[in-house]
């Protein structure tokens, strides 16, 4: 006999799920504006952040009720806690989206084509790490998610090597300042949205292995032994 | 747990009722001054081997047991063992508070007037002392000669936690102490024990699965006669070891 409690969890999953799609498809738009310079796609974004909004608040209610009323132990108790924080997380990365939407938005107005440097390919990691991070949730698999925290150093170090590009892309033209810092901005919410990411990745981990992985938590715990 | 002394210690211990086999090779340490909950669905054997700690079993005819339960280096199985002197160590509140029909004075002083302490000063010392113990003191105190039967539910129980304390035992063994009380009672009782465990070893058995989250520092979980699993009970209620444990903890069970 199924309890009516895993109904309600499912749902709660579902949810989240749908949310994870939401974010997915704003911030896909946001890097294509970027991309292909398209204003209208920016402002697309940037106009249904409200539906993340209100996944959030849904996601919240719903897991409020649920730990208040069902008192969940185990591995049910663990899914609700690690959804509570995926869900300020997709959120967080909603915003990250509107933000990098309104940095296109921005390019497009700028005189100039700017080169993109790192942008692309920084892009590119934080697509693949988001899509993985969602699918190990879907499928609650660890090893998938493992692969998502091993991601983040990469799009670190493409956003640390953008400063110095960026720098000297601003010393060759002046003119290019305000398309510069735009570029930098949206270097700097890529790499949030990746830690991010990765806290989605660890979340799941902690729910499907009882392991807390974020922090080095682990080695930490080592060394004081 | 390792730095905690046993006060319990249990070996393969088994239990047959007749022919079936209740208790199936249990061993266990129970950790001194602290609270063990035995959990685990009707049936599982839970309450026989809360009872097989101060030998009530032996009351029930064509049953027999074999292993041992040793506290404090005493086998308590041991032919040589006095069972009266053994469950004035070891006393035991059950489901349905049970007080005698006597005054709440004369309850709380009756185990002490057997073990023959008879003047009136000491009697009275003890009488305040254990009914404070089981919180009940500042409810009571004006009025000791009214019945132990004329006060509610929850006031019974903590009549009958007085009494048993009133002896000095080590340890309390609880069977579902709080299961026929309304909230608010089961919060006094659930802070009692929370209370108690700092001057006793306290061994409880539970259905409901959120007191023994709540109250125990240790919690058991029994099936079928087998004890499956032991821990720490933050470990059992967020990351059990076996599988069987979380099913039953999370309401998955058959």
């Amino acid at each position: 006999m199924e309890r009516h409690f895993q109904q309600d969890l499912e749902l709660l999953k579902s949810n989240v799920i749908r949310m994870g799609s939401a974010v997915e498809q704003n911030l896909f738009n946001a890097l294509d504006a970027v991309m292909k310079n398209d204003a209208a796609l920016a402002s697309r974004v940037i106009a249904s952040d409200g539906t993340i909004n209100q996944f959030e608040i849904e996601i919240d209610n719903m897991v409020v009720d649920l730990l208040a009323l069902q008192q969940p132990v185990a591995s049910d108790l663990r899914l609700i806690l690690a959804i509570q924080k995926i869900n300020n997380d997709l959120e967080r990365i909603g915003d990250h989206a509107v933000n990098i939407a309104e940095s296109a938005y921005r390019l497009t107005e700028t005189p100039q084509d700017e080169p993109l440097m790192e942008i692309p390919n920084m892009a590119k990691i934080a697509k693949e790490m988001f899509q993985q991070a969602l699918d190990s949730f879907i499928h609650l698999n660890a090893l998938q998610a493992q692969s998502v925290l091993e991601s983040d150093d990469r799009i670190d170090a493409l956003n640390r090597g953008m400063n110095s590009k960026v720098i000297q892309f601003i010393k060759n033209d002046m003119k290019s300042i305000e398309g510069g810092l735009e570029l930098l901005r949206i270097s700097r919410n890529l790499e949030r949205v990746a830690d991010l990411t990765t806290n989605i990745a660890e979340e799941v981990i902690f729910h499907t292995q009882a392991k807390i992985v974020k922090h080095h938590a682990a080695e930490e715990k080592q060394k004081k032994q | 747990m390792n730095e905690l002394k046993t006060k319990i210690r249990i070996d393969n211990f088994n239990f047959y009722y007749g022919k079936k086999h209740a208790l199936k090779n249990i061993s266990m340490n129970v950790p001194e001054h602290r609270v063990t909950a035995l959990i685990g669905p009707s049936g599982c054997g839970k309450s026989t081997f809360l009872r097989s700690l101060n030998r009530m079993n032996d009351l029930i005819e064509h049953t027999r047991c074999d292993g041992t339960v040793v506290v404090d280096n005493v086998n308590i199985y041991d032919d040589a063992i006095d069972v009266v002197e053994l469950r004035k160590k070891i006393g035991m509140i059950f489901q349905r508070s049970n007080p005698f029909p006597k005054s709440i004075y004369d309850n709380v002083a009756y185990g002490p007037r057997i073990n023959n302490i008879k003047e009136k000063k000491q009697l009275d010392e003890i009488v305040e002392r254990s009914l404070i113990r089981a919180a009940l003191w500042d409810e009571v105190k004006d009025d000791l000669s009214k019945s132990g039967l004329a006060l509610s539910g929850g006031q019974q129980q903590r009549l009958c936690i007085a009494r048993a304390v009133a002896v000095d035992p080590e340890i309390l063994l609880m069977d579902e102490p709080a299961s026929a009380l309304d909230p608010l009672a089961t919060t006094k009782i659930e802070e009692l024990i929370h209370e108690l465990k700092g001057k006793y070893t306290i061994v409880i058995v539970t259905h409901n699965m959120q007191q023994a989250a709540r109250v125990s520092d240790f919690t058991a979980f029994f099936y079928m006669g087998e004890q499956i699993e032991f821990d720490e009970t933050k470990k059992i209620f967020t990351m059990p070891g076996k599988k069987q444990t979380e099913d039953y903890i999370t309401g998955r069970f058959g």
